[in-house]
């Protein structure tokens, strides 16, 4: 189990340490798909990065709270034994398909290298392993890719070997922050199922972050919303998606181009996202809020909305409930 | 407002590999017509020649052959400063509005850019009357005009594109994936803005974009673009009811699900058809009705706008 307590970070800017996550708390569980969704700026890819502790060196710093895996502490781990966690037990898949391998070396000598690194086979071993791993992610010929360089190949053919790297060394737990988005449709939809059959036949934790509720609905079980550094919604995705409770999530389901009826104009959210730094006191989501009044203005629990599984940070969700399905 | 018939252009290879290399294809035959008020999608894959389609008609690109029409006036051959004075007519919002505005200079005079060339007899004052009007249609009030691009978030200068767009007046918007680097909220605020703006100019939208969901929203007519060449085209509605065309009705195949309840089993297919082959149909190694009959197509489309012997039934 991966779990994420009441974590905090803090960002450089300016100089300055400005908290830009605020006491997130998720769980990951080996055989589930959780989906972490929100706009630009919300916190997401931090949040993940700090899962394999990247961001570090950037001044990304740990104000509060701790990632147990299986139990142990991430931040307890000496560097050595980060370095074998760290696509060994828990992977990550990058958007940028294109940035995420090196130019100059062949695909053969990067997959080989991480494999190397994690399981104890020679070059020969490797090289097998390394094929059986192509083809696992639908490159039949294996052989050939891994003779070639980046460039040679096409995005949709990089990010599977990104993923097959990814799953070279039976992590236990794969994030994929925004793994489709740079890619056309018709080829997300192939890498959406490649990654959901991998998840399955290797009952792995995969955590999603994304922005795109498309990509919720098609690969999540659970679902957790962020806004301004907070999870404000949390839950599983029926539930999410036919009773959205808190009105931010609504707000954004309902902006949705999908949504929309033919030739009417889209609903939008007023106003824009508050940059880390200043975020309201109480509720982050206040400002742009329909509902919103004094009692917004207290700080409010992550689940003051609670229903089975399913909960929301807003005291106001059962009178959201009841200005209507619209 | 805005006519290209049989418009292709034909990349030359170049450089050190010019004698090695093959000349590219990269727009063939494309032919439409777009009316005021009107918006013609044009969608397609990266690299499906979408973008060198609208620089085309735009004339920022020399057609290796065919016409470009704006309004009534036959623009392909003209040049210099005939040309120059008719750019008023067709302006364009790029994608990126972080890379499109000059960090170093302040926002009205990104905007007023477009006058100092198309009326340059206009007083200093009365060019930032002008901004300052166009920022307004445009959603901003005019106390962000000699702030710089960095002040503003991606929507916010998202809208200052569109202002200089529109400050010379034109007739023709080229909108080229104008929301796909903006969060989705923000995306609604300028989809609708966007057809505010229509509405009250008449404007004619070439709106290119690889986002179906975008484009039934916003499209009267589309146009669906494989490998330099339109596939299919026709009413929006009845494309995306009915599309005939093979390669359509796998585009919208892929797009995303709306609700987990609409899940399905998708088999993995591997390899299957990344390419696309040199003669007749260029869909074929991804199509699975293609027979030998394919490789001798020559692309015509038929008289319900689809390139295909094999159009799928309604």
């Amino acid at each position: 189990m991966l779990e994420i307590r009441n974590l905090s970070l803090s960002v450089p800017i300016e100089g300055q340490p400005v908290e830009a996550v605020s006491g997130v708390s998720i769980t990951l569980e080996a055989g589930r798909v959780l989906g972490l969704v929100g706009e630009s700026g919300c916190g997401k890819s931090l949040t993940a990065q700090a899962m394999l502790r990247l961001g570090e060196h950037q001044g990304v710093d740990r104000t509060s709270g701790d990632i147990l895996l299986d139990g142990q502490s991430i931040f307890a781990m000496d560097d050595e034994t980060l370095r074998k966690m760290r696509g060994g037990k828990m992977s990550m898949v990058f958007q940028e398909p294109m940035t995420a391998l090196n130019p100059v070396f062949t695909i053969g000598s990067q997959i080989c290298e991480v494999i190397q690194l994690h399981l104890k086979l020679d070059k020969k071993q490797a090289h097998a392993r390394a094929v059986e791993l192509l083809q696992d992610v639908g490159l039949q010929d294996a052989e050939q890719v891994l003779k070639q360089y980046p460039d040679a190949l096409s995005g949709g053919m990089r990010q599977r070997v990104l993923i097959a790297m990814a799953m070279s060394a039976d992590s236990d737990y794969i994030i994929a922050d925004e793994p489709t988005t740079a890619l056309d449709v018709s080829v997300q939809k192939r890498i959406i199922a490649l990654l959901l059959g991998l998840q399955k036949k290797r009952n792995l934790g995969l955590l999603l972050v994304t922005h795109d509720f498309g990509l919720v609905a098609e690969m999540c079980d659970d679902v957790a919303v962020m806004y301004a550094g907070q999870i404000v919604e949390s839950g599983p995705v029926e539930d999410i998606f036919e009773h959205p409770a808190h009105p931010y999530t609504r707000a954004l389901m309902a902006c949705r181009p999908e949504v929309a009826e033919a030739g009417q104009s889209l609903a939008v959210i007023p106003g824009q996202v508050p940059s880390p730094g200043q975020w309201p006191t109480g509720c982050h989501f206040a400002l742009r809020c329909p509902l919103a009044d004094q009692a917004c203005e207290a700080a409010i629990a992550v689940d003051a909305w609670e229903n089975g599984k399913h909960r929301a940070r807003c005291i106001h969700v059962e009178s959201a409930a009841g200005a209507g399905k619209t | 407002m805005l006519e290209v018939r049989d418009l292709g252009k034909t990349f030359a290879a170049g450089g050190m590999f010019r004698a090695i290399g093959k000349d590219t294809r990269a727009v063939d035959a494309v032919s439409f017509k777009l009316d005021a008020g009107e918006t013609l999608a044009i969608v397609g894959e990266s690299g499906s020649g979408k973008s060198t389609t609208a620089r085309l008609a735009m004339r920022l690109l020399e057609a290796s052959e065919g016409h470009i029409f704006w309004g009534d006036e036959n623009v392909s051959t003209m040049a210099g400063s005939a040309l120059r004075s008719r750019r008023s007519h067709i302006q364009m919002v790029f994608q990126d509005p972080f890379a499109s505005l000059n960090p170093r200079m302040k926002i009205w005079e990104s905007v007023a850019e477009g006058l100092r060339v198309h009326q340059p007899e206009m007083s200093h004052s009365q060019r930032r009357q002008k901004v300052a009007d166009t920022l307004a249609l445009c959603g901003l009030d005019d106390s962000g005009m000699d702030r710089y691009p960095h002040q503003f978030s991606g929507g916010q200068r998202q809208r200052i594109g569109i202002a200089r767009a529109l400050i010379v007046e034109p007739k023709v918007l080229v909108l080229d994936e104008p929301v796909s680097a903006l969060d989705v909220s923000v995306q609604a605020q300028i989809l609708n803005l966007m057809k505010e703006i229509q509405l009250a100019k008449g404007l004619a939208y070439l709106f290119i974009s690889h986002d179906l969901s975008v484009i039934r929203h916003v499209a009267d007519q589309i146009a669906v673009m494989f490998a330099g060449r339109i596939v299919e085209q026709g009413e929006a509605a009845t494309v995306f009811a009915h599309p005939r065309h093979p390669y359509t009705r796998a585009l919208l195949d892929a797009r995303p699900i709306d609700h987990p309840g609409e899940r399905v089993d998708v088999a993995v297919n591997g390899d299957i058809g990344e390419g696309m082959a040199d003669s007749g149909c260029a869909y074929q190694p991804r199509c699975p009705f293609a027979s030998d009959a394919c490789a001798g197509f020559d692309g015509q489309l038929d008289e319900q706008g689809c390139a295909c012997l094999y159009p799928l039934a309604k």
